[in-house]
């Protein structure tokens, strides 16, 4: 049977995780260290194994015929329901790390809470997602902190980042009525539950890095909504180009 | 150059260097491994930092063109498996470096010889990825022949060569197949995707026997090289080896290798392949193939981009070093 809205709630979680993955496999080969560019490249798996896993459930859930490759491949923008956080470009590696440590601050709060969900398989999946979420908030805090403290140039790249990129925040505690329904059941998370300790822990590691959230920078939302920046559109045409050039081919 | 490696080991020692060299040679004949402590002759030294660091450099610019397709990949699964397999790379040129610098260099030396253009790298990766096949050909054949290469270092006798490549040959070989697995998905696919896979063999096939290096005729390192056992086969037995391994597995999948000569030697069971075009493999080392601009801009960019964050690091870490001491 369809279960319309727990698809649309994985398909939610699987985007964001499909598309910061995307994002963050751009920088492979051409991070700013070896060990950056490996460390680049193994969250950007874990992303990846999340978004698949996550998406195969929602196609499932949704009962349209529609796998992984479907879903992420024949989507155009309308479809795709990620935070516009996660498909901000790379800029410099200050930028891609604020991004990071934004997005890593939530999903370590998402994914253990996600991880008692009644849906078993998103359960399942969230289990193994919070171990990753761990050390991917590890490393990026820590870059965080280094780029905060380390030289004049970086602490201003990583407060250029952060006031580029304070205003997507907001996004991912915003409930709707997806979100709502399925709280109650103990399927999905209550965004406003995590609001407090993502504030809490993003303010301790700023404070460390010597770093400050802008004032009135304003507040970017729509992407649950299928309404994105100018930016996924350009990510897509690259991501899709061979299963829009062949169509109906297998590879 | 065995007499001129043992004049410049005897260059800062003294008489007793005969008889290290001697000591030496006789250890490596025993195939007891040399460690990072052991006395060792300056040129032994000096072909294994130059081999390594090379081997090293070309993991890293060999990141490039596979990289190439990562934001293109045509599915989820083949998106992490090329994933996987390009961060496998950056953990090769890892551990090699590591290696290396247990001969007395430092990573960052190696670097700057890399990125001033005095250290070479594997020209097969001057070579364009145009089309997705690509991906699977540079699996199957540049990984299949690197294989070859590699397999015999694994009884290399500097130790932490051989055991670096150990692990390393392990992943390769899971590269070569997936390669493969990729380009017969292709070979046995739509009409498009067929001639995608044969387009690419076409153009990978001649650079891959090119990387087993000039015949042995003309070959600088090989005799020394191997009576060290750095090298344990030629490089025109390897380039055998490699015809004799793809040329079924190219046929099996209905694939040709461009090559009108390649006949089956009925005694022998070799393949015979027609005359490499050598001018084009000195062109590709001479600086001159189609990306060797391409390739050292994108790691010279990727260097100096990385500049800042890199003395960011620094910065931080003396700073809780002195902020430690302060409070201590």
């Amino acid at each position: 049977m369809a279960d319309t809205l727990t698809a649309t709630y994985a398909l939610r979680l699987g985007d964001d995780a499909l598309i910061l993955s995307h994002r963050l496999s751009e920088w492979v080969g051409h991070g700013p260290e070896l060990e950056e560019d490996i460390a680049l490249a193994n969250t950007a798996l874990d992303l990846l194994g999340q978004a698949r896993m996550l998406l195969s459930h929602a196609g499932e859930c949704e009962g349209r015929d529609r796998d992984e490759d479907a879903l992420a491949y024949g989507r155009d923008v309308m479809d795709f329901s990620n935070l516009l956080l996660v498909e901000q470009p790379n800029g410099d590696f200050a930028q891609t790390m604020m991004r990071q440590f934004l997005f890593d601050a939530y999903a370590v709060e998402l994914w253990p809470r996600l991880s008692a969900s009644h849906d078993e398989i998103l359960a399942g999946i969230a289990g193994k997602a919070a171990k990753e979420a761990t050390y991917h908030v590890e490393q990026s805090a820590a870059w965080v902190v280094r780029m905060g403290d380390g030289t004049e140039e970086s602490h201003a790249r990583i407060q250029a980042g952060l006031d580029l990129l304070w205003p997507y925040a907001s996004e991912m505690f915003e409930a709707d009525e997806v979100e709502v329904t399925l709280a109650e059941k103990g399927i999905a998370v209550a965004s406003s539950d995590m609001q407090v300790p993502w504030q809490t822990r993003v303010e301790a590691v700023l404070e460390d890095a010597g770093l400050a959230p802008p004032q009135g920078a304003g507040l970017r939302t729509g992407g649950r909504q299928g309404r994105h920046s100018e930016h996924l559109g350009h990510l897509l045409a690259a991501f899709q180009f061979l299963q829009r050039a062949y169509p109906g081919a297998e590879w | 150059m065995y007499t001129q490696g043992l004049n410049q080991a005897t260059e800062n020692g003294g008489p007793e260097d005969a008889d290290r060299l001697a000591r030496f040679q006789a250890k490596i004949d025993r195939e007891e491994k040399i460690e990072p402590n052991d006395w060792m002759p300056e040129a032994y030294r000096q072909t294994l930092i130059r081999q390594i660091s090379q081997h090293a450099h070309s993991e890293i610019v060999g990141m490039l063109p596979e990289g190439n397709w990562l934001t293109r990949a045509p599915s989820l699964r083949r998106k992490a498996i090329l994933l996987a397999k390009v961060q496998d790379e950056g953990g090769h040129g890892l551990y090699l470096y590591a290696a290396a610098e247990t001969l007395g260099v430092s990573r960052a030396e190696m670097v700057d010889r890399l990125l001033g253009g005095q250290a070479r790298y594997s020209s097969i990766f001057n070579y364009p990825t145009i089309t997705w096949a690509d991906v699977g050909a540079i699996g199957w054949l540049v990984d299949g022949a690197a294989i070859m290469n590699q397999i015999p270092l694994c009884r290399c006798s500097y130790g932490p060569y051989a055991r670096a490549m150990i692990r390393i040959c392990k992943e390769e070989s899971f590269h070569q197949r997936q390669g493969y697995e990729a380009i017969s998905r292709l070979a046995e696919g739509t009409a498009e995707q067929k001639r995608m896979a044969q387009e690419a063999l076409d153009r990978w096939w001649w650079p891959s026997l090119m990387m087993f290096g000039p015949s042995d005729a003309d070959s600088a390192h090989t005799s020394q090289s191997m009576r060290w056992k750095i090298k344990r086969f030629t490089n025109d037995e390897l380039r055998q080896k490699f015809v004799d391994a793809t040329v079924p597995q190219a046929r099996l999948i209905g694939l040709e290798p461009p090559d009108p000569e390649l006949r089956q030697n009925e005694e022998s069971g070799h393949w015979r392949f027609g005359e490499i075009d050598w001018s084009e493999f000195n062109e590709v080392l001479a600086g001159n193939g189609p990306c060797n601009r391409e390739r050292m801009a994108a790691r010279r960019k990727a260097h100096a981009d990385g500049a800042w964050v890199r003395e960011a690091a620094l910065a931080h870490a003396r700073k809780t070093r002195a902020r430690a001491a302060a409070g201590a």
